[in-house]
């Protein structure tokens, strides 16, 4: 009896600090909430909606009369077109699109003959798109008019398909590289949003606002410790990566460096507002995991991003963890060198120089 | 120049319905030791936090060192050293990494860093904890690491914010002997305490209970506005005697030292000895002496039944 007494006195008593503290309180709707919709959206395994290039080197009409066959298939989005190969490499290179369908010279001469009618050039580094695009492979083809679909049976298949940086198609190759976006995310914000939140619970912030020290100078100080630790932990990752699960490296130190640095300033930005925001470091801690979890599911780690329905593509937009993932899949994989990724990179820096400022606002020298 | 190192004018702080501080008024001169004298809750670390600029005064006019606070408070932080209530620096962190950490964020020059440094480690007795961590030391050697700290750029003023909660008497006279070091060097000092012992030492004292300034004089002038009104009474059955004497309308204060019951009259008694026989009632045999008013006195005169009396 004197037990319950005890028990209930206990579980009240955490009743009145949970719903006295409103971040966690908050939590505790928000995390199953947010949870069922990232997981509802983001996993979709039906591909459909991947982007893709025409390269069209015969201008026939039956090439574009293959092309909408394609296109009503719906796995695919045609979002380009370009005039050589050579330009559709930059652009799969560059990650713009996931495929390329070439169509030769002698398009009419093949489907005359029977033959395949065109070659697929295929980014192979995400296995869940790399399927979805040989599906397409041996698609009936409509050549005649008047014909009824798939009366034109052929032999061959209808394309031949080329999967190029990840041939063997292992999801190590995807993942591996995604992996530092996830590792990063996680440490980079935690760091540095515990950091300051320690700092203010322990009683050191107080000290630290009496001195000269201005709200910028305090926080870039605190930032480049863990600017290192980011390196050393993509250096791990990719490194072990590339030992243990062969995961090519395409690319050049130089975009890679340059692409962690402005993902790490944007991932330690990202601490720095929470840090403002929590009370506690259980706080921060929570707010890390709001910020980890639709960077894990939604940034195209887990599952392609094309997959996503268009509202949870626009959020992934918001989290650094897209942008870098795309950066440092293209780099590694792709091999894409710094001037193809501006648009990524912009990104970052825009999203680190407006956090610092918010942060910087947020983070005032008195106690009020 | 101001003569004065410190002026408030009507200084208030509100948090929600709460007046922390309410409407006091300070004038510090430079070079003095200033207590702020109260209990828990009385208003002394909100009123430090709004002297240096760590907080926003809600109402009142507030001069630290010439400059207006809070709106200079950025150029008063290179002029002043504080020492919090909560022990504030790093404790992960050793004595010389501490100084070494502070004296650059105060942005003292390279050259006279060392210098610095090895000054305050000599004058308050660190350098056989210069290399100690500050988890592992006690209270008063922590304590003295932290007054180095709040010295090291040489502020002219300091904040000492309770800085002798946590030690014991013997480090406590040891501390104030390096505050009055400092005074003497010039440096004006404003510490709050709970001590009694600590506050007699002050130049000044402004008595503080729930936000406001009941008593401001200096500790001597504070007593000895009180002579004549503290009875000291042996003898048997004092407790039952103190029930009857706090209920009564001349008594602010009846406190039990020991064997002995130390009375507090107010200023209307004309004569304490006489009126405490009345009240005692007949039939005790009662030793009662005046006794010389200390502190607490004052602080019970200052702060009993509802105000200034």
């Amino acid at each position: 009896m004197k037990s319950l007494v005890r028990i209930l006195a206990v579980t009240q008593k955490e009743f009145l600090q949970l719903s006295r503290d409103r971040i966690s309180f908050g939590m505790v709707v928000m995390i199953p909430l947010v949870q069922l919709l990232l997981f509802g959206y983001a996993i979709n395994t039906e591909v459909r909606h991947v982007p893709i290039g025409i390269v069209d080197l015969s201008n026939s009409a039956a090439a574009r009369v293959i092309t909408e066959q394609v296109r009503v298939t719906q796995v695919v989005d045609i979002i380009d077109h370009y005039d050589t190969p050579q330009e559709a490499e930059q652009a799969v290179i560059a990650g713009a699109v996931r495929a390329v369908l070439l169509f030769p010279r002698d398009l009419p001469r093949r489907i005359a003959s029977g033959d395949t009618v065109g070659q697929w050039l295929v980014d192979g580094s995400d296995t869940t798109i790399s399927q979805a695009l040989l599906s397409l492979r041996s698609m009936p083809l409509q050549l005649s008019a008047g014909a009824p679909a798939g009366a034109y049976q052929r032999g061959n298949p209808s394309f031949e398909v080329s999967l190029f940086f990840n041939p063997e198609r292992r999801s190590a190759v995807n993942i591996v590289p995604g992996l530092t976006a996830i590792v990063l995310t996680m440490t980079m914000i935690l760091f540095t949003a515990l950091a300051l939140v320690r700092e203010r619970e322990l009683g050191n912030m107080e000290l630290l606002i009496t001195t000269p020290i201005h709200p910028l100078e305090l926080m870039v100080g605190k930032l480049v410790p863990y600017i290192l630790v980011g390196l050393v932990q993509v250096a791990i990752i990719l490194g072990l990566g590339h030992v243990i699960f062969r995961v090519p490296f395409a690319g050049g130190l130089a975009a890679l460096a340059v692409s962690t640095l402005a993902f790490i300033a944007a991932s330690l930005t990202l601490g720095l507002i929470i840090s403002t925001v929590a009370r506690s470091q259980l706080q921060a801690m929570q707010l890390t995991i709001f910020i980890l979890l639709p960077s894990i599911l939604l940034s195209g780690f887990m599952f392609p991003y094309e997959a996503m329905p268009l509202a949870a593509q626009w959020i992934a937009e918001a989290f650094p963890a897209t942008h870098y993932i795309r950066l440092v899949r293209a780099v590694v994989l792709r091999g894409a060198e710094t001037h193809l990724l501006g648009g990524e990179l912009l990104w970052l820096g825009g999203f680190t120089v407006l956090g610092l400022g918010l942060a910087t606002a947020r983070f005032r020298k008195t106690l009020d | 120049m101001t003569e004065l190192a410190i002026k408030a004018q009507g200084l208030t702080r509100l948090f929600g319905d709460l007046t922390a501080v309410d409407a006091i008024d300070l004038q510090i001169e430079r070079g003095r030791i200033f207590g702020f004298l109260g209990p828990n809750g009385s208003g002394k670390t909100t009123a430090i936090r709004m002297l240096c600029g760590l907080l926003t005064p809600s109402a009142g006019e507030v001069t630290v060192l010439g400059h207006p606070i809070p709106r200079q408070a950025e150029l008063l932080r290179r002029e002043i050293g504080y020492m919090t209530q909560k022990f504030s620096l790093f404790t992960d962190l050793s004595t010389l990494e501490n100084l070494r950490f502070m004296a650059s964020i105060y942005g003292l020059p390279r050259s006279r860093r060392k210098g610095r440094i090895e000054a305050v480690l000599a004058q308050f007795s660190l350098q056989e904890l210069r290399d100690r961590r500050l988890d592992a030391m006690s209270g008063g050697q922590r304590q003295r690491v932290a007054l180095a700290v709040a010295t090291l750029h040489e502020p002219t003023l300091l904040f000492l914010d309770e800085p002798t909660s946590a030690v014991d008497p013997e480090n406590r006279r040891d501390f104030w002997e390096k505050l009055f070091d400092l005074s003497a060097a010039g440096t004006t000092i404003l510490v709050s305490t709970h001590y009694m012992d600590e506050a007699e030492r002050c130049h000044q004292l402004a008595i503080l209970e729930r936000g406001r300034i009941r008593r401001d004089d200096t500790p001597q002038a504070l007593m000895s506005a009180l002579e004549g009104r503290v009875v000291e009474v042996s003898g048997e059955s004092l407790r039952p005697l103190r029930e009857i004497l706090v209920t009564q309308p001349e008594i602010i204060s009846a406190a039990q030292q020991g064997n002995r019951l130390r009375v507090l009259m107010t200023p209307e008694v004309e004569d304490p000895l006489q009126c405490l026989d009345r009240l005692a009632g007949p039939g005790r045999a009662l030793e009662r002496t005046l006794a010389r008013p200390n502190l607490e006195d004052v602080f019970m005169a200052a702060t009993a039944k509802g105000g200034p009396a």
